[in-house]
Formats: C-alpha cells, sequence, structure tokens
C-alpha cells in the first residue's frame, strides 16, 4: 500500500485556514446579518469541517471506497435530519383537530 | 514384578482450543476464535440475567394483583429490556459466531484488527459492569427506551449509570462492525468474490453497516439525556425549553434499525441451515444477498412508526406508514427464497433444521404482525399494548434466539470437535417451539383486548391468558436449561467430531479440521466454485461487461 507524504507546510497552511475562519465566526457573530446570522455561521463550519476531512483525516487522497464510507456517514446524518425535520415541518398541515369537531 | 500396560496416548493435532491453557493465553488473546468464545460465555451469562428478571415478571403477572410492588415491578421488565437488548440481542450471533466464522469462511487466518477484535471484548463488559452495578444497586425504572421527560426529569433511579453501560457497550459494537466491514473488503482468499460469498457473511456485513452507521446516534443522544439531567440543558425536557419527541426520533433512528442487527445474523444463520439440510443451492442467491444490504438501508427510513401516538404530525406518520411496508419486502424475499430452497430438496430434520423451520414460521408471525402495526389506524388502537410484545419477541426470541440455537447447535462440532447428543437436542428444540407459543401467543390476543405493557397489575378476565403465558415461559425456561446441560457436557464427554459431520459445502467445513488450528487453516485456502454448490454443477458462466468470452477461455 503506497501512502502519499503530505508536506508540513500544508497542515500549517491548513491549521492558519481554520484559524482565520474561527476569527471569522467570532466576528461575524458580532454584526446582525438577520436571517443570514445562520446561513453564514453554517457555511464556515461546513468549510472547516470538510477542510478537516480532507487534509487532516486524509481523505482527500484515500481511495474511492473510504470516500464512499465517508460520503455514507454524511447521507446516514442528511437521513436522521431530513426525517425528523419532515415531522417538526408539517406539524399543524393536516388539521386533524377540526375533523373531530 | 508387576507390568504396568499404559494406553497408547494419541496427541489430538494443536488447535485453537489445546494450544495453549493458561488463564493470559484466554485473556490476552487475538485470536479471534478465542475471542468469540469468550463473547459466548458472557453473553449467555447476560442471557441468565436476563431471563431471571423475565421470571420474576412472569411470576408477577400470574395473579391479577401481582406480587411484587409496581415500582420494583417497573425495574424489572426495565433491566429485562436492557440486558437482553443491549447485552444479548445485539452482540449474540455477530459477536459469537460472526468472530468465529467470517474470517474462516472468506479464508483468512484472522479478522483485520484482531487487537481491536478483543479491545471490542473489553469495552462489552466494562459496559455490562456499569448495566449490572445499576440492577443489582437498586435498578432503573425507565423501560430500556429511556424516554424523556421521564428518565430526563422525574426518575429517581440509576439512569446515568446505565445509559452510561449501554454508551460504552455501543463503542463495542462499533468496533466489531468496523472489523468485519474491513475483513469482508480486504481479506477474502483468492477466488471468494463477493458473489461467492457465503450469505452468513452478507447478512454480518450489512449488520456491521447498521453498526457503524447508527449505533453513533444511540450514543451521543444518551450523552444528551445525561446532560439534560444533570445540567437541566434543555433539550428533551419541556420544562426548560426541550421536546421529549426528539429524543423519541434520535433514540428510534438507533433502535430500529438496531433490530435488524438483532435479526440480519439470525438471517444469515438461516441461509447456511436451509441450504445444508436440503442438500441444495440457495434460491436466487443474488436476491438473498441484497435483500440484506436492502434491509439495512430501507430499517434507516422506518423509525417513526414508533411515533404514531406521539406527537408526531400526520404527514410523517403516513411517510414512516408506507416506508415501513417497503421495509416487509426484502424480509419476505428472504423467507419466499428459503422456502423455495426446501421445495423438492433433500430434507433431513436434525437439530438445527428443526430451529430452522421454528425460525421461518414465527419470523413470519412476528414479520406480519409487524405490517399490523405499521398501519396507523389499528397502531393507535394496539400501541402499548401487549400485541406489540408478542410481535417483537416472536422477531426476537421467535427468530434471531431459535437461528442463535439453531446456528450453536450447527458449528458446535466445528467450534468445540465434538458432537452434541441428537436425541436430547431435538427434545430441546420442541420443548422451547411450544413453550415459546405458549407463552408469546396468548400475548397477542391480550394486547389485541386491550391488556398494555408495563403494567404490573390487570383486571381479572385477562388472568386466563397471563397464567398461560407463564406457564409458557416456565416450559420455554427448561428448553433453554436443557441445551446448557448437555452442550456443556457434550464440549467435555461428546463423541470427536469429523471435519465435515454435516456433509456441508463452505471452507469452514471443508478446508478447517474440527477445531480449526489457531490460523485456520494449513494451506492457504483457493476458491473455485459458488456458495452451496451441493449439486456440484460448475458456476454458471457471466461474462463481464466489455469481456469477450473468448478470451476469458483462452
Amino acid at each position: 500500500m503506497t501512502r502519499h507524504i503530505v508536506p508540513v507546510r500544508t497542515y500549517v497552511s491548513v491549521y492558519a485556514v481554520l484559524i482565520a475562519l474561527t476569527a471569522t465566526t467570532v466576528a461575524v457573530s458580532r454584526i446582525d446579518l438577520g436571517e443570514f446570522n445562520f446561513i453564514v455561521a453554517m457555511t464556515i463550519a461546513v468549510i472547516k469541517a470538510v477542510l478537516v476531512i480532507m487534509f487532516f483525516m486524509h481523505v482527500r487522497e484515500a481511495s474511492a471506497l473510504t470516500k464512499l464510507f465517508a460520503g455514507a456517514g454524511f447521507f446516514w446524518m442528511a437521513i436522521l435530519i431530513v426525517f425528523t425535520l419532515s415531522d417538526y415541518l408539517s406539524r399543524g398541515w393536516l388539521p386533524l383537530g377540526q375533523w373531530w369537531r | 514384578m508387576s507390568t504396568i500396560f499404559e494406553q497408547p496416548r494419541v496427541e489430538a493435532p494443536a488447535n485453537y482450543l489445546n494450544v495453549d491453557y493458561g488463564w493470559k493465553s484466554w485473556l490476552f488473546t487475538t485470536d479471534h476464535k478465542r475471542i468469540a468464545l469468550l463473547y459466548l460465555f458472557s453473553i449467555t451469562a447476560f442471557f441468565m440475567v436476563g431471563g431471571a428478571f423475565a421470571v420474576a415478571m412472569r411470576i408477577n403477572l400470574a395473579s391479577p394483583r401481582g406480587v411484587f410492588s409496581a415500582d420494583t415491578y417497573n425495574k424489572l421488565f426495565t433491566m429485562h429490556g436492557i440486558i437482553m437488548v443491549f447485552f444479548f440481542l445485539v452482540p449474540s450471533i455477530p459477536a459469537v459466531l460472526g468472530n468465529f466464522l467470517i474470517p474462516i469462511m472468506i479464508g483468512a487466518r484472522d479478522l483485520a484488527f484482531p487487537r481491536i477484535n478483543l479491545l471490542s471484548w473489553y469495552i462489552y463488559i466494562v459496559g455490562g459492569i456499569f448495566a449490572l452495578w445499576a440492577a443489582f444497586d437498586g435498578g432503573v425504572d425507565t423501560g430500556w427506551t429511556f424516554y424523556a421527560p421521564y428518565s430526563t426529569t422525574y426518575s429517581n433511579t440509576h439512569v446515568i449509570l446505565t445509559a452510561m453501560g449501554v454508551f460504552v457497550a455501543g463503542f463495542s459494537s462499533i468496533l466489531t462492525g468496523l472489523n468485519f466491514i474491513v475483513t469482508i473488503h480486504k481479506m477474502r482468499a483468492p477466488g471468494m468474490t463477493w458473489m461467492r460469498l457465503p450469505l452468513f457473511v452478507w447478512a454480518h456485513y450489512a449488520t456491521a453497516l447498521i453498526q457503524v452507521l447508527g449505533t453513533p446516534v444511540i450514543a451521543i443522544t444518551l450523552v444528551l439525556l445525561a446532560l439534560e439531567r444533570i445540567l437541566h440543558a434543555g433539550i428533551f425536557d419541556p420544562a426548560v425549553g426541550g421536546d421529549p419527541i426528539l429524543f423519541q426520533h434520535l433514540f428510534w433512528f438507533y433502535s430500529h434499525p438496531a433490530v435488524y442487527i438483532m435479526i440480519l445474523p439470525g438471517m444469515g444463520v438461516m441461509s447456511e441451515l436451509v441450504t445444508c439440510f436440503s442438500r441444495k443451492g440457495i434460491f436466487g442467491y443474488s436476491f438473498v444477498a441484497f435483500s440484506s444490504i436492502a434491509i439495512a438501508v430501507v430499517g434507516f427510513f422506518v423509525w417513526g412508526h414508533h411515533l404514531f401516538v406521539a406527537g408526531q404530525s400526520m404527514y410523517a406518520g403516513t411517510v414512516f406508514s408506507l416506508l415501513s411496508f417497503i421495509v416487509a419486502v426484502p424480509s419476505a424475499i428472504k423467507v419466499f427464497n428459503w422456502t423455495a430452497t426446501m421445495y423438492r430438496g433433500s430434507i433431513s430434520f436434525d437439530t438445527p433444521m428443526l430451529y430452522a423451520f421454528g425460525f421461518i414460521g414465527l419470523f413470519t408471525i412476528g414479520g406480519l404482525t409487524g405490517l399490523i402495526l405499521a398501519t396507523m389506524a389499528l397502531d393507535v388502537h394496539l400501541t402499548d399494548t401487549y400485541f406489540v410484545i408478542a410481535h417483537f419477541h416472536y422477531v426476537m426470541v421467535g427468530g434471531m434466539v431459535m437461528a442463535y440455537l439453531g446456528g450453536i447447535h450447527f458449528w458446535f462440532p466445528k467450534i468445540t470437535g465434538r458432537m452434541y447428543p441428537e436425541l436430547w437436542a431435538k427434545f430441546a428444540a420442541l420443548v422451547v417451539f411450544v413453550g415459546f407459543n405458549l407463552t408469546f401467543f396468548p400475548q397477542f390476543l391480550l394486547g389485541y383486548l386491550g391488556m398494555p405493557r408495563r403494567y404490573y397489575s390487570y383486571p381479572e378476565e385477562f388472568q386466563v391468558l397471563h397464567v398461560m403465558s407463564s406457564a409458557g415461559a416456565s416450559i420455554l425456561g427448561v428448553g433453554y436449561v436443557i441445551p446448557l446441560i448437555y452442550l456443556a457436557w457434550a464440549w467435555r464427554k461428546g463423541p470427536r467430531a469429523p471435519q465435515n459431520p454435516w456433509d456441508a459445502k463452505g471452507l469452514e467445513w471443508e478446508k478447517a479440521p474440527s477445531p480449526p488450528p489457531t490460523f485456520n487453516f494449513d494451506t492457504l485456502p483457493i476458491v473455485t466454485e459458488p456458495a452451496y454448490n451441493y449439486s456440484g454443477e460448475p458456476e454458471k458462466e457471466e461474462p463481464l461487461a466489455g469481456e469477450q468470452r473468448g478470451d476469458r477461455h483462452a
């Protein structure tokens, strides 16, 4: 099995970007963007997560099979979130209470 | 002068059992077969503890006013559920038979990560100690489902300690699953292609996917439960802004697929038993193989059927109801394919096959009553009644435990190198079948008539059915004790087993001695035929895409 050797420079740069993004999160939290508060915070968080997975967890150089399994983890989390929201977002769609009357 | 005649002493060939007898050779072993035995003995112990709680429950329910107090009864059913689900059913077939057989079945010397395999057993034991500690230091009374807000706010029993036990044991399950996935991907013998894998291996692959993808969610849910209890974090407790239904969503996201963690390995055992004792190849190999994967995937889309009356939206209830019907399809494919395998087969009625017959009948009843419960309107009537109890015991005990016992008998000669007494074994299988049905069939009737689950007392008109159920439980108990006795006897005194007593197909029978040596095979096996090739016919040639037939034969 061959192992790709990642130069230290890459790790340091990714680390710097992560710190910068953390600083951005803190900075943005001081400004009220209305509806975009949540969107901005989540976007930064997702970028950071992707950087960690790709570089620190070496998924970028991994085999297609490893990528598939890493993707499956996210797909399964999406199942959890989407189907749970399918309950929360649809409460009250069907006015069952009035059918009884 | 006297002469002492000594029997010539014949040394048994070295195998994984006689290679070393010291306690260190067991507690520090990395041999998958020895770890399987560590699991065998520990889950048997947990089965007996969980069974003892069930005995106490059935004694209580023999009379309408009960024997124990309501609080004690709450603890009895909670501890029964927690120990049986998390410390017996989830690890049972994967950790014992899966650990023992998967490397041998695919022609490997061990699992991919032998030390992680041993670690998983230690983690399981630590989790078990937490749960037992809680059980014997006053117990816990939330039900095995830990529903909020009772568990987070009101219960004054050992909720966190028990949840810790389940949390810790979950990691054991994840590590076992991870080990199986990597082993099956990376360590198959030359010629052991995916479509030649025994269906036992396919079933465990599907199980392992659920273990790895689902278990982290229950782990974090139990952490949130503890945070809510200690710090009042406001996640599940409505008094501080939380939502108790969120707990049910998170809990069942794991716990419904966990039902398939419990039954899929049993289905894998079934495919081995049915083919061997029908002397026929499996009917529709790829359908049976991929139905395991389909169950593993679709099983994650149905959890909301546990929340039909919990306050979930009507829309979500409808979606989850329809999806629950869909998950019945792959299970039905398996049942039909086993039946079709037996059709015109040369069936013999050895003990493992008796358990296989029991499995098919009882699992079918358990599965079909699941469809009744997945129907929303009926579920409103049947929620939290004994109908539910009967349904999942038909799947878990009638299905999984039957398959487990069938598998233990089938591979007993391979595991121990000894044969068990066939007559006693058949008798025990019959006792288990009769005892099981007498215990749980009356519970369908009780539930339909309105007897709620988790009640320590009941109106007198239910007494006849409850007494029948308790009587059945005592027969079932005898049915479990008999194999314990004769298998323990046979392990030491039973006649020596040949390598392949059932004349079965598969590397574990054809290539590995009974019991196998530490590294399973003397020479690396090379696989040249499909699984279950009982007819001896050559494999059907299916040209791969873009490949010329002429080239393959060149």
